[in-house]
């Protein structure tokens, strides 16, 4: 018998993306996609669509009588705008998930459980180690999709230690850029100007859309890792670094002015709290544990990655512009230099 | 008239401007990167294309001119491979740290990068939390130092911390209490050299005869200075005094016999913290005898 995998916030990119992959394995008998979003484009057809919050009692029935084996959740938000406001967010995401872990419990035929998380779980701080590792201790984020993600963790966790005959693999993602990509991040580095803290230039990690997907399916159909593993792009693009590339000019804000602005700009880009401090502090996470025990190394880098997605961003400074420009200048000094040479001899 | 060729022309008869040329075009190309975003920086932030182009020639009129460093012992330090580079920490600003790495970087044949370990207040300061990481520093925490090590860096640490930074002249070349001795614990566990280093003269820069305690609390600061010179003469009063120094790098203590269970031993920490302090406080005595005054 093939696998029957169910996911969950099916209808939104990753999920969409997810869940096409899952219809194209041989080996993958069913897909139920669970979203109370129509998906922008039709499910394949051997996905069944369950447009259900997962809230609902039809999510238990399904999960539990389905034969399903396989759970991957992606159904935690990260915009409280797009979510209908903080509170509902925040009672999707927890709440929500622990009815599907309530009704994964009973699920006869489950074996594997994927949680989509975030490295945005280790918060952001000046006294953060330099990389994480998914064992060091952190403080809990205070706010936004940091703190679901802890407790969504949580929950999962326990689960994992009251069901041992289901692997639980939790993979947390690094900020996820690509061609298609819109969150809050991507949406920054679209405004006409790039706003930063003044004085400060944090690290950042990007994951591909790509990669992503990639990550995604390894960790549903690939050999069970039970675990929790850290998904980045190799090495850091610092944030004035990415502006660049971006091709946009910094606006740099005085620390006691940022809280203003982040208010006046992330109600456009849909921005929490903990996502200004990422800005300022930055945060890099270790991935050697993805690489050795789940065999996953993202084909893009962070740098790689960001250049992909910034290829569709309108660029104020181009690369002619100033290989032209040093060219021009080099040329004044050369030739002011020969005219000096001259004089002298 | 053809620019190209006039451009070439005026390359061959440049005559002494010719290492000026030179300079501007390499300055122009560092700019056209820094712009269009094209460097690498490795996991703690470490961009050597700015320390080598904009950082370290800051720092050398400094290390040359003013303070003439002087260098021994450098062949102490492994020219590849992990090592803990451990020294005295004075002067209420951290030259010291800059000069030793300066020294390390300009000067010793393998040109190392010390990546040393700060306090968090430098990675909570605007500009300097993102120069620190862009040097090559990171967060004096075991995470940090053991991947670094691990990595096979050259790590610098400073034991003494803000009580070597921020303590009275009168009390200058007497070593602080070195810590926990969490370094000496760092280098167990990763089996590389500890390698004591004494620095001469940056303890002279900023004579501090007293330290305003509640102003640094109210600022936020470990300790805030004063000099005979400041802050009553404002900013002129933050140049350094022009003091001769020295900088010996001291035999490496090794540590890889030892092996990673010594950390479970106290009297192991213990002894290693000492015998570290000692070093550094008896090259510090011996140096200080044969320099002919504070100033050279």
């Amino acid at each position: 018998m093939g696998r029957c995998v169910l996911v969950t916030g099916a209808a939104r990119s990753t999920g969409r993306r997810l869940v096409g992959a899952l219809a194209g394995e041989a080996e993958v008998e069913r897909v139920v996609a669970v979203d109370d979003l129509e998906p922008e484009e039709p499910f394949p057809p051997k996905v069944e669509h369950l447009a259900v919050d997962l809230r609902s009692p039809a999510l238990v029935r399904t999960v539990q009588s389905a034969g399903i084996d396989t759970c991957v959740h992606l159904g935690v938000a990260a915009e409280p705008r797009a979510a209908g406001g903080r509170a509902t967010m925040k009672e999707r995401n927890v709440l929500g998930t622990m009815q599907l872990l309530a009704a994964a419990y009973h699920a006869p035929d489950l074996r594997r459980l994927v949680l989509k998380s975030t490295t945005a779980v280790y918060g952001a701080a000046a006294a953060d180690p330099a990389v994480w590792t998914e064992s060091m201790p952190h403080e809990t984020p205070r706010h936004g999709f940091g703190r679901d993600a802890i407790e969504v963790e949580d929950y999962v966790r326990s689960f994992d230690r009251r069901r041992p005959e289901v692997t639980v693999t939790v993979l947390r993602l690094a900020n996820q850029v690509g061609p298609t990509v819109d969150n809050p991040l991507t949406r920054y580095f679209e405004l006409p100007v790039c706003p930063t803290v003044l004085g400060f230039d944090p690290r950042l990690q990007f994951l591909h859309e790509e990669d992503t997907a990639q990550v995604l399916l390894r960790a549903t159909l690939g050999p069970a890792r039970r675990g929790t593993f850290n998904v980045a792009g190799d090495g850091v693009v610092l944030l004035s670094q990415a502006i660049r590339i971006a091709g946009k000019p910094p606006l740099p804000i005085p620390e006691p002015l940022v809280n203003r602005v982040a208010e006046l700009v992330g109600r456009t880009l849909d921005f929490s709290p903990e996502q200004v401090r990422f800005l300022q502090y930055g945060r890099v996470a270790d991935t050697s544990a993805a690489a050795t025990q789940l065999g996953f190394t993202p084909k893009w880098t962070s740098l790689r990655a960001f250049e992909d997605f910034a290829a569709r961003l309108r660029r104020l400074v181009t690369e002619e512009q100033v290989v032209r420009l040093e060219q021009e200048a080099l040329g004044l000094v050369r030739r002011a230099a020969a005219l000096v040479a001259r004089r002298l001899a | 008239m053809n620019q190209a060729t006039d451009d070439a022309r005026a390359q061959d008869d440049l005559g002494p401007l010719g290492p000026v040329v030179d300079w501007a075009e390499q300055a122009l190309e560092f700019l056209g990167r820094r712009v269009l975003g094209e460097y690498e920086v490795d996991e703690f932030g470490h961009d050597p294309d700015l320390v080598e182009h904009v950082l370290a020639p800051l720092l050398r009129p400094l290390y040359r001119h003013w303070w003439r460093v002087e260098t021994r012992g450098l062949e102490h330090v492994p020219a590849s491979g992990p090592a803990l580079v451990v020294g005295n920490h004075a002067g209420a600003l951290p030259f010291d740290a800059l000069m030793v790495a300066l020294a390390l970087l300009d000067e010793h044949p393998a040109h190392r990068t010390l990546r040393m370990l700060a306090a968090d207040l430098a990675f909570d300061l605007p500009v300097v939390a993102p120069l620190a990481r862009k040097s090559g520093n990171t967060l004096a925490c075991g995470e940090d130092a053991t991947r670094l090590l691990e990595a096979g860096e050259l790590v610098g640490v400073w034991p003494e911390g803000y009580k070597g930074l921020g303590k009275p002249y009168r009390e200058r070349y007497q070593l602080q209490r070195f810590g926990r001795g969490g370094f000496v614990e760092v280098a167990l566990r990763t089996g590389a050299p500890i390698v004591p280093v004494a620095v001469v003269g940056s303890e002279e820069i900023y004579p501090m005869v007293a330290n305003l305690r509640r102003l640094a609390r109210l600022l936020g600061f470990p300790y805030f200075p004063v000099t005979p010179t400041f802050p009553l003469l404002g900013p002129l009063g933050a140049i350094p005094l022009p003091s001769k120094w020295l900088i010996e790098f001291c035999p490496p203590i090794e540590t890889a016999h030892l092996g990673p269970e010594a950390t479970l031993d106290p009297m192991v920490l213990f002894d290693l913290t000492d015998q570290v302090r000692d070093t550094i406080q008896r090259t510090l005595h011996q140096n200080l005898l044969v320099r002919r005054g504070v100033f050279g």
